[in-house]
């Protein structure tokens, strides 16, 4: 096989996205225009399908703090962590993290991805057992392929599954690393923590909980599922981004053992990256305090997700999970998928396409995000795009027959 | 521990008729499979779909089969070998 042959599925993909001119993977947003809108194709969109979950992005505090790093501190720090890419702001944020979660010490990663890249090939080695959730993010399962580890997968948000697979490992089950997420991203649902939680009390192990998509969203304090669960001093190691709830870009690990000071000297992916850029940081720091003091913009965010979801439900769509900033529309066919997508940006909705092998039990999904900085007037237009759509089924499917 | 699944001991034919089983189950039965079926090429299984085959197939033979496997998995063959090896390691 020649190098290149192994894009040849990719390529007849595409050109069968360019004869239907749809391609929802090359979305160019002309123009960002707020949190919550943007200019796309040369009209004005609502903007339901970026994580940008507080809608800090725009934050007017945020913003100076950035630009006032960016001109004390310059456009990049050109260095690793490791070397001389750690500036005191970078070190502020990571003990700000700390105290957030009341852990003993955080570490700052240049991305989300990295963070978990970072944590699992660093705690995980050759020789030991990571069990993780069968619908983790792709960024988990890069990360247990760097490490070298044993992965064992168990059934979506199933602890009982997880319990046998403890079980089957016997004595090695009290050095296994369990790896789940808060919200999960593809269909919106929460993990049953507290029962995942009995199981690794049952059964030892450590336990790394990724909040990317629940960080700020969950939580009296915004900590996420494992504050509203109630499980805080169960989950060993917990994972974040910068870049939904908080705006930015970047990604972090808490944890209350000192072995996360070690991690820093033998993760591959905090070592060589360059370290995120003073404004980065500032804008980041500056989040946290909002996000932490935020209980006014989750009820808001609360209300919005409330509010799409029982209206999406009420058309008769068929949604991955009960209320959560993640609504996910399960619709069975790619085709349908497609064009379904390409109408809600017709009628001036973005949202994120979402297809098989990526999604779980290969289905298509429409991903709507909420924000808390939609409207409630944008919501109604998210659902009066969906309800129009509806009442044009039959057409989708006419279209359906002749375009295969 | 001993190779048992229940008080049944489990060989390679029985281990390549299970898998058999569930593979024709997943194809819809629109395949005639033996053991030199190409999982990817011959039943076009994305990665997702082998590895929730991992899952269906597990607790037939009681173990765990860690997805690290998979790089050295092509044919039906290749994955009862390392079943059959993971029931005996038990």
């Amino acid at each position: 096989m020649a190098l290149f042959d192994k894009f040849q599925g990719l390529s007849a993909a595409r050109r069968e996205l360019g004869t239907l001119g749809i391609d929802p993977f090359a979305v160019e947003i002309e123009k960002i225009l707020s949190p919550t809108e943007g200019i796309i194709h040369g009209r004005r969109t609502i903007l339901a399908g970026t994580n940008n979950y507080l809608g800090l992005t725009f934050d007017p505090d945020c913003v100076k703090a950035a630009q006032a790093a960016l001109a004390a501190e310059g456009t990049g720090t050109t260095g690793s962590r490791m070397a001389n890419g750690s500036y005191a702001n970078h070190r502020k944020l990571e003990a700000e993290l700390a105290a957030f979660y009341g852990m003993r010490d955080a570490i700052v990663f240049s991305t989300g991805y990295q963070a978990n890249l970072g944590m699992l090939s660093a705690l995980a080695g050759a020789g030991d057992v990571v069990l993780l959730d069968a619908d983790c993010h792709a960024s988990i399962y890069d990360g247990c392929r760097l490490s070298g580890a044993e992965v064992i997968r168990f059934r979506h948000n199933n602890p009982e599954d997880l319990a046998k697979r403890m079980r089957r490992l016997g004595a090695r089950a009290a050095d296994t690393l369990i790896v789940v997420e808060g919200i999960y991203s593809m269909l919106g649902d929460r993990a049953p923590l507290k029962e995942i939680v009995a199981v690794k009390r049952e059964h030892g192990g450590y336990l790394l909980v990724d909040e990317a998509h629940s960080l700020g969203v969950l939580g009296e304090r915004g900590r996420g599922l494992v504050e509203e669960q109630e499980v805080l001093a169960d989950a060993d190691f917990i994972v974040g981004t910068f870049s939904k709830s908080l705006g930015g870009a970047g990604g972090f690990c808490v944890s209350d053992l000192p072995v996360l000071d070690l991690v820093r000297y033998s993760s591959r992916p905090y070592i060589f990256t360059a370290s995120p850029s003073p404004a980065t940081i500032a804008s980041t720091r500056q989040a946290l305090i909002k996000l932490a003091a935020a209980r006014d913009l989750r009820a808001r965010l609360r209300a919005n997700y409330e509010r799409l979801h029982a209206g999406l439900a009420g058309m008769g769509y068929t949604l991955g999970a009960s209320p959560s900033p993640v609504i996910a529309v399960v619709l069975g066919d790619r085709l349908e998928a497609l064009r379904f997508w390409n109408r809600l940006l017709q009628h001036g909705v973005y949202v994120n396409l979402m297809l098989p092998p990526a999604t779980p039990d290969g289905v298509s999904l429409i991903r709507c995000s909420v924000s808390a900085a939609h409207t409630s007037e944008q919501i109604d237009a998210v659902c009066a795009a969906f309800a129009d759509l509806r009442a044009d089924a039959g057409i989708v499917a006419a279209e359906l027959g002749t375009g295969t | 521990m001993n190779a048992m699944t229940g008080n049944i001991a489990l060989d390679y034919p029985q281990i390549v008729a299970e898998l058999k089983a569930e593979l024709s189950r997943l194809s819809h039965g629109r395949f005639e499979i033996g053991e030199d079926t190409d999982l990817l090429g011959d039943l076009a299984l994305d990665s997702l779909q082998v590895m929730n085959l991992l899952l269906e197939i597990e607790d037939k033979f009681d173990v765990s089969i860690p997805v690290n496997i998979l790089p050295d998995v092509k044919t039906v063959r290749d994955l009862a070998l390392q079943i059959e090896n993971l029931v005996r390691e038990k």
